[in-house]
C-alpha cells in the first residue's frame, strides 16, 4: 500500500514509508497522500508557511513592490474565498445529485436564480434577510422534488434525453422568470447587522507614526463564508455520520443493490434531489445579496458549477469544496494583478485538470 | 441588386437562378410599380441579452415610440420592422446585421447600441453598400473617426463627446485635482475616459491610475480594494449590471470615495435598479447627452410621450439615453423617408443625401452631421439628485452646445493624439 512513486530525497519530517496513516479513518486518505508523495507534501506545508506569513507578518518594501500592497493581495485572497463559498453552495447541490443518481442537471443555473428572485421578494415583503434562505431553500426545493418525481426519474439511463430535458426545463424557466422579474438587476439588501465592514485583527500597513493600519472587510461576505463551511460541514457529517447519509452512500456506490435490500431508493433520490435543488436556491439568495440577479446569471452559474466540479471530480463533496476555492481564487486574484485575462484564468485551471488528472482533485471514491 | 426589390422576388432569386429569375423578377417589378405599396424593411438590434439587456430594450422603446409618432408608415409605404439580438460583443453585432440583411433582406438596419459593435458595424457596412445602416446609440470614437463606411450615419455623439464639460466642472466647481479611473474594458469606455483626460489634463488636473475591468464582472471586491484613497475622486466607466455590482459591494466594504460618473453610469438603467446600493450616486456629476429634468419643453414632450406609451412597469420613469439614441436615429431614418417618398431606388442615394443634410430637432438638443457622418450636438453635464418620488434623476448643471468629435481641436492634432486606449490619451496640459 505504501509506495513512494517520488524520489524519497525531500528533507521532510514524514518520509518514512512504513510510518502509520495519519490520523486514519476519514483522515486516512490525506495521511496516505503525505506517504505516498512526500515532496508534494513539503511543497504544500512550505506553500502553506508562506501563506500564513503573507497574511500576518507585515510586508517588506520589495515585496510591496513586486504584489502591491498587502490590502490588495489579503481582499484578493479573502474575497477569492468568499466567492468559492458560493461556488461551493451552488456546485455541492450539482455534485451530490450527479454522484448519487448520475442526473446531470443542466437546469441547477435556473433553480439558483429563482431561489434569488424568491429571496428577494420575501426579504422586500417581510423585510428580513433571513427568512428569505428558508423560503427559497423549501420552494426551490419543492420545485427540484417534483422535476425528480415527473420527469427525471423516468429517463434514469438515458444520458443524452436527460441532457436535453434539463436543457429544456433551464430555457423554459429562464422565459418565465424574465417575464415575471422583467430583465432589471435586483440586488438583495443585506440586514443593517451585516452591512458596511468590520475590522478583522490582520495588519495590513503600519503608518509613519507607528500606528498599525488593520483591514477592513465587508462583514456580509464573512457572514456567508461561515454560513458555506457550516453547510459544508454539515453535508459531511451527514453523509459520513448519519444513517441516512450511509444510505446515500450506499447508494452511490451499487443502487442496485441498495433496492434489493429493501431500501426505498426513489424515497432518497427524491429527497437528495430536492436538498441539492433546495442548495442552490440558498446560494442564489447569497448571490442576490452580494452580486445582484439578472437574466443570464442562471447560464453563468451553471458554467460555474460545471467548472466546479469537472476541477474538484463529479460526485463528491470535498472536491467541490476544492474546485470552487480555486476557481474563486483563480477569478478574484486575476482580477486584480492580470484584470485583461481574468477570465481565463478559471478554464486554464480546467485545462490543466482535464489534461493532468481528468477524474478531478478529489474524486469520489468508487 | 439594387431597386425597390421587395421580400417576394428576393426569394425568386434564391429559388430559381440565371435567366428566368431575372425574368420573372422584371417581370414582377413591372406589375408592383415601384415603391408603392411594399413596405420598407427595417431591421433594428439591441443589446438584449447580457450585461446590457436592460439598456437594450430601453433602446428598442425608443425605436418603437418614434415608429408610433410615424403610425408605422413613411413616405406612403408602410414600414416592417425585424428585431435582433446582440449581446455587446462585436461578434454577436455582426451575426444580428448578417441575419437583418443577408437574410431577412432590410433596407435599413437601426443600431448597434454599443462600442465595440458600432467598429464591428462599421466594417461590415462596407461589404453591404445597398443597404443604410444608421447607428443606435454605440459610441465607440473610431467608428465614425478612421475609415468611416459611406453608408453609416450616426445622429449621436460618441463617448468623448459625451464627457465634455466633465473635466471642467468638476475642476472648477468641485476642485478636484487627481481622479483615478476605473471602467469597462472596451472601446467606448476608452472613448468616455479620453475625453474626459483630454479636458480634466489641459486644466492641470492629474489621473493617477486607470483600472479596467473585463464587460460583464461580476465580483469587484477586489479592485475596490486596489482603488487609490489618495485621490479626490474616482471615475466610474461602468454600466447597467456591472456599474450595478459595483456599487452594492462598494457600500458592502464601506467606502466613502467621490465619484465622477460616466455616462452609462448615471443612466437610468442604474438609477432604476432594484435596491438601495444606488443611492451612493446621488450628488454624483457626470455628463451624457441629456439631463432627465431639463425642462425644455421639447425634451418634457418626449419624456411625457416616452410615459404615456409604455405601462409604467414596462419603462423607466424617464427614458434612458438608450431610449433616447434609439428615438433620433429612427426619427431621422423616418424624416428623411417622408422627405423623398420612400424613394430607395438608385442604391438608396437620395436617402442617403437626406439622411446626410437632415438637421435634426432632437428632444436633447438639434444634431446635425460632419463630414463623416457624425453627429456634432449638444452635451450635458449633470449631477444626480433624489426626486420627492425617492427615484433617482439627473438634474442640469450645464449645457456645452455645438460639440464636435474632435471636441474643438483641430482634427490633424487631434489624430496624433491617437485612437482612445487604456493608456490613451496620456494626461498632458496640451498637444
Amino acid at each position: 500500500m505504501a509506495q513512494t512513486i517520488e524520489p524519497a530525497a525531500a528533507p521532510e519530517p514524514r518520509t518514512d514509508p512504513t510510518a502509520p496513516p495519519l490520523g486514519g479513518g476519514s483522515r486516512g486518505a490525506l495521511g496516505r497522500f503525505f506517504e505516498r508523495h512526500p515532496v508534494w507534501t513539503g511543497f504544500l506545508f512550505l506553500a502553506l508557511a508562506i501563506l500564513l506569513w503573507a497574511i500576518f507578518a507585515p510586508w517588506p518594501k520589495d515585496m510591496v513592490a513586486i504584489l502591491g500592497r498587502k490590502k490588495i493581495f489579503l481582499n484578493a485572497l479573502f474575497n477569492g474565498i468568499t466567492l468559492g463559498a458560493l461556488y461551493f453552495l451552488v456546485a455541492s447541490g450539482f455534485t451530490l445529485i450527479f454522484g448519487l443518481m448520475k442526473h446531470v442537471n443542466l437546469a441547477h443555473g435556473s433553480l439558483y436564480l429563482l431561489g434569488g428572485y424568491i429571496g428577494y421578494e420575501v426579504a422586500e415583503a417581510t423585510g428580513y434577510w433571513v427568512p428569505s434562505f428558508l423560503v427559497a431553500f423549501l420552494l426551490v426545493g419543492l420545485l427540484g422534488l417534483l422535476m425528480q418525481v415527473f420527469v427525471l426519474r423516468h429517463l434514469v439511463g438515458q444520458e443524452l434525453r436527460e441532457t436535453l430535458v434539463t436543457i429544456g426545463i433551464s430555457i423554459v424557466l429562464a422565459d418565465l422568470m424574465l417575464w415575471i422579474w422583467g430583465g432589471d438587476f435586483y440586488q438583495i439588501l443585506a440586514p443593517e447587522w451585516l452591512s458596511g465592514p468590520v475590522q478583522l485583527p490582520l495588519v495590513t500597513a503600519v503608518k509613519r507614526s507607528g500606528v498599525p493600519v488593520f483591514l477592513k472587510y465587508p462583514s456580509v461576505r464573512l457572514a456567508i463564508l461561515a454560513g458555506a463551511v457550516l453547510v459544508g460541514v454539515a453535508m459531511w457529517l451527514a453523509l459520513n455520520r448519519t444513517r441516512i447519509g450511509m444510505l446515500i452512500r450506499a447508494g452511490v456506490d451499487d443502487r442496485d443493490m441498495l433496492a434489493a435490500t429493501g431500501v426505498p431508493v426513489e424515497v432518497i433520490f427524491a429527497a437528495v434531489f430536492a436538498f441539492g435543488a433546495g442548495l442552490a436556491g440558498i446560494a442564489g439568495v447569497v448571490g442576490g445579496t452580494f452580486q445582484s440577479l439578472a437574466p443570464g446569471e442562471d447560464t453563468r452559474f451553471l458554467l460555474a458549477s460545471l467548472v466546479v466540479v469537472i476541477v474538484g471530480g463529479m460526485g463528491s463533496i470535498p472536491g467541490a469544496a476544492l474546485g470552487a476555492l480555486l476557481v474563486g481564487l483563480a477569478e478574484q486574484f486575476g482580477s486584480v494583478y492580470t484584470p485583461t485575462y481574468a477570465v481565463v484564468f478559471t478554464f486554464v485551471i480546467m485545462v490543466l485538470v482535464l489534461a493532468f488528472r481528468p477524474q478531478g482533485l478529489l474524486p469520489g471514491t468508487r | 441588386m439594387a431597386g425597390p426589390e421587395g421580400p417576394a422576388q428576393r426569394e425568386v432569386y434564391e429559388v430559381k437562378t440565371g435567366t428566368i429569375a431575372l425574368f420573372v423578377g422584371a417581370a414582377m417589378m413591372a406589375v408592383q410599380p415601384a415603391g408603392a405599396a411594399e413596405p420598407i424593411r427595417i431591421g433594428v438590434m439591441a443589446t438584449l441579452e447580457g450585461t446590457y439587456t436592460v439598456l437594450g430594450e430601453d433602446g428598442i422603446r425608443g425605436f418603437e415610440l418614434a415608429l408610433m409618432k410615424w403610425g408605422r408608415k413613411a413616405g406612403g409605404r408602410d414600414i416592417e420592422v425585424i428585431v435582433a439580438s446582440t449581446d455587446a460583443t462585436p461578434d454577436s453585432a455582426v451575426r444580428a446585421a448578417r441575419k437583418l440583411v443577408e437574410q431577412d433582406g432590410v433596407d435599413i438596419v437601426v443600431g448597434p447600441l454599443s462600442g465595440s459593435e458600432g467598429i464591428a458595424i462599421r466594417d461590415y457596412c462596407k461589404t453591404q453598400p445597398q443597404v443604410t445602416f444608421v447607428n443606435g446609440i454605440s459610441g465607440a470614437q473610431e467608428t465614425t473617426l478612421y475609415d468611416p463606411c459611406p453608408n453609416f450615419f450616426r445622429f449621436n455623439m460618441d463617448g468623448a463627446q459625451w464627457s465634455a464639460g466633465l473635466g471642467e466642472y468638476i475642476y472648477d466647481e468641485k476642485g478636484y485635482r487627481t481622479i483615478a479611473t476605473i471602467g469597462e474594458d472596451y472601446s467606448f469606455v476608452y472613448t468616455q475616459v479620453f475625453g474626459l483626460v483630454l479636458e480634466f489634463c489641459a486644466l492641470g488636473g492629474e489621473v493617477t491610475e486607470r483600472f479596467w475591468v473585463p464587460l460583464g464582472t461580476k465580483d469587484f471586491s477586489s479592485i475596490i480594494a486596489a482603488l487609490p484613497d489618495d485621490v479626490d475622486a474616482i471615475y466610474l466607466g461602468l454600466g447597467g449590471g456591472d456599474a450595478v455590482n459595483f456599487l452594492n459591494q462598494y457600500a458592502q466594504a464601506g467606502g466613502d470615495a467621490a465619484f465622477v460618473g460616466g455616462t452609462i453610469m448615471v443612466d437610468g438603467t442604474v438609477l432604476n435598479s432594484k435596491g438601495r446600493a444606488k443611492e451612493l450616486l446621488i450628488g454624483v456629476p457626470s455628463s451624457g447627452p441629456q439631463a432627465d429634468t431639463w425642462d425644455d419643453p421639447g425634451w418634457r414632450a418626449f419624456v411625457k410621450a416616452y410615459q404615456d406609451a409604455f405601462p409604467p412597469e414596462k419603462r423607466f420613469p424617464s427614458p434612458s439615453l438608450l431610449a433616447t439614441g434609439y428615438y433620433n436615429a429612427t426619427t431621422a431614418v423616418l424624416t428623411a423617408l417622408d422627405s423623398i417618398d420612400g424613394d430607395l431606388s438608385d442604391g438608396q442615394k437620395r436617402f442617403r443625401e437626406e439622411l446626410t443634410k437632415l438637421e435634426l430637432d432632437a428632444p436633447n438638443g438639434p444634431i446635425r452631421l460632419d463630414g463623416n457622418r457624425q453627429a456634432i450636438g449638444w452635451n450635458f453635464v449633470s449631477e444626480v439628485v433624489q426626486l420627492e418620488d425617492g427615484n433617482l434623476a439627473t438634474r442640469l448643471v450645464k449645457i456645452k452646445k455645438e460639440v464636435n468629435q474632435t471636441l474643438g481641436l483641430d482634427p490633424a492634432t487631434f489624430k496624433k493624439i491617437g485612437l482612445p486606449g487604456r493608456d490613451v490619451p496620456e494626461c498632458r496640459q496640451s498637444y
